[in-house]
């Protein structure tokens, strides 16, 4: 990104590529804090459980993958963070407050890119600044300027159905970040791309997230994606869905695609993949 | 259009025209059965330098277009109210389905004694048979919004407001544009019905005196006005259509042939 438009964003975009993660505040109170979450669907009588006894909490900036075998109930703990769903037992907060709604400093990136076709490429990236009145002309240079941060600069009067569908998901990774949400909330946004678009798609993530410093929640049930991509990854057993094991992965950043070929890289997609085999649900 | 050829697409119907001629003369069939399209060229010459179908097709317009606008504001407005509110759908439930089974042509009679031989009659009867098809459209249009973008639209903290002028509306438009479409169409015949059943002026009144005086082809030389009519009053939707629809699917693939769309009627 160049410095002016990082001038034109207000302070948004204070680090930069490749920088160093700076020393947090030990024991800072996390951003998201998940107690003894449960969620059934249906019926009191003949309930489906999707969710039971999560545990886990998300610090300041972090970023972290939760990975797990499809219907695990993956999506359904994201509703539940995004206040899209009420959870049925226990807690989730964001910053010490229960999520109860949909909060405004929370940017969502779905399976699909779920754009509007009846808009331009730069209106949808500003939906979230017309939903919430925010100024027009400040977020038009911020659209604008993340648009070209993810190579999608001069793309801003196209519509939708002319991009590609990694362009298009890129348009809602952009939607997401525009009216600067401290947490990002992501549900397996790469999914139903091409492999070699997806390796593309998370070296340009890692990269939007190095320089801007979210914290991020990232749901995927690619082993690799989630060693690659995390500061820590969360694995997930089948339905009922539980936190089966919490693995932190130490590899240095900016990670290269070269690092998915590293020993320390196989040992941790090895270690995680044991879990699924046990279960006799490989998913990867 | 690689599976066509414009020129023998015209080569045929003036073929037809030709063969319809030639049987007339051939077999002398009496005027008051078929007229050949001379006769009706003819017809239809009289008629418009008299201003008699200048004048009635006026009328008729007139009736179709303020039907039509009566018809759909009522059809925006309660599909709306049974789209958005499960209680309102749940008390007009039955009539709408009473109403919908009943063919609408058939209170032509009814509607004319009520409102009288003048344009009021007309346009009630253009109004009403107009109004189903676009509220229905609105309605499934309405409901049709994808539950994700419903998703997106609440994780942003969207009012319920917002989430129909942003999402349901825009995203119900390829709906309502097709409940137009047949709304125009309709009004059109909702007119017209009720011009046969007492009229003092119109192109229906105009077939009506023209038949009882045996005069058949007048009657065709203002059938082949109507149809212009309705062709024209289709394509008016259909213009504004491509502008509001650019970004749907319908629009961007069919850029022509969309004529026989009446048809589904
Ligand atoms: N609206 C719903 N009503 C009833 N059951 C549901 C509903 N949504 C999800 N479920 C059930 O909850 C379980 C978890 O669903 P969820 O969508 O959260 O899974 P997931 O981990 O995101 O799966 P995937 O990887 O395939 O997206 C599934 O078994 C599903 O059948
Ligand atoms: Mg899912």
């Amino acid at each position: 990104m160049s410095g002016s438009s990082a001038g034109a964003m207000g302070g948004i975009g204070l680090a930069t590529a490749g920088e160093v993660r700076p020393v947090r505040p030990v024991a800072a109170q996390p951003v998201i804090a998940v107690r003894r979450l449960g969620k059934s669907y249906g019926t009191a009588r003949a309930p489906v459980v999707a969710l039971e006894d999560i545990d886990f909490a998300v610090a300041e900036g972090e970023f972290v993958a939760i990975l797990g075998p499809s219907g695990c109930g993956k999506s359904t703990l994201l509703k539940i963070l995004a206040g899209l769903l009420p959870a049925t037992s226990g807690e989730a907060s964001l910053r010490g407050t229960p999520i109860a709604g949909p909060r405004r400093d929370i940017g969502v990136v779905f399976q699909s890119p779920v754009l509007f076709p009846w808009r331009s490429v730069l209106h949808n990236v500003l939906l979230p600044a017309d939903v919430q009145r925010l100024d027009r002309a400040e977020h038009e240079r911020i659209a604008l300027a993340l648009l070209s941060l993810v190579g999608l600069g001069g793309f801003e009067h196209r519509y939708p159905w002319e991009l590609s569908g990694g362009m298009q998901q890129r348009v809602a990774i952009v939607r997401a970040l525009v009216h600067d949400p401290a947490l990002l909330l992501m549900d397996e946004p790469f999914g139903a791309l091409a492999a070699m678009t997806r390796e593309q798609m998370n070296l340009e993530l890692q990269r939007i997230w190095l320089e801007r410093r979210k914290t991020v929640v990232f749901i995927t049930h690619s082993i690799p994606e989630a060693v690659f991509l995390a500061d820590r990854v969360l694995v997930m057993t089948p339905r009922p869905g539980r936190i089966a094991e919490t693995v932190a992965v130490g590899l240095p950043r900016p990670r290269s695609l070269d690092a998915m070929n590293t020993p320390e890289f196989g040992e941790l997609v090895r270690r995680i993949r044991a879990h699924f085999s046990a279960q006799g649900g490989v998913d990867l | 259009m690689s599976f066509g050829n414009p020129v023998l697409r015209i080569l045929l119907l003036l073929a037809f025209l030709a063969a319809w001629e030639a049987a007339v003369r051939l077999f002398a069939v009496p005027v008051f059965i078929l007229p050949a399209p001379s006769g009706i060229a003819v017809a239809l010459y009289r008629g418009v330098v008299s201003m008699v179908y200048v004048d009635n097709l006026w009328i008729t317009l007139l009736e179709t277009a303020l039907g039509f606008a009566l018809g759909i504001a009522l059809a925006f407005a309660l599909g709306t109210l049974v789209a958005l509110s499960r209680r309102t759908e749940y008390y007009l439930y039955p009539f709408i389905v009473m109403f919908q089974s009943l063919p609408k042509v058939a209170l032509a009679p009814l509607i004319v004694v009520w409102f009288g031989l003048g344009l009021t009659s007309k346009v009630v009867n253009a109004a009403l048979i107009a109004f189903f098809p676009l509220m229905v459209n609105t309605i499934v249009g309405l409901r049709s919004a994808d539950e994700d973008r419903v998703n997106l639209m609440r994780s942003l903290d969207a009012s319920e407001r917002q989430i129909f002028w942003m999402l349901r509306l825009p995203g119900a438009l390829p709906f309502i544009m097709a409940g137009l479409e047949v709304a125009m169409i309709f009004a059109l015949i909702g007119a017209i019905v009720a011009e046969f059943v007492g009229a003092t002026a119109g192109l229906g009144m105009l077939i009506q005196t023209l038949n009882f005086s045996a005069d058949v082809a007048g009657v065709f030389s203002i059938l082949l006005i109507l149809s212009v009519l309705g062709l024209l009053l289709n394509q008016i939707i259909l213009l504004m259509r491509r502008r509001v629809l650019f970004w749907d699917p319908s629009v961007k693939t069919s850029a022509t042939e969309d004529v026989g769309k009446g048809a589904r009627l």
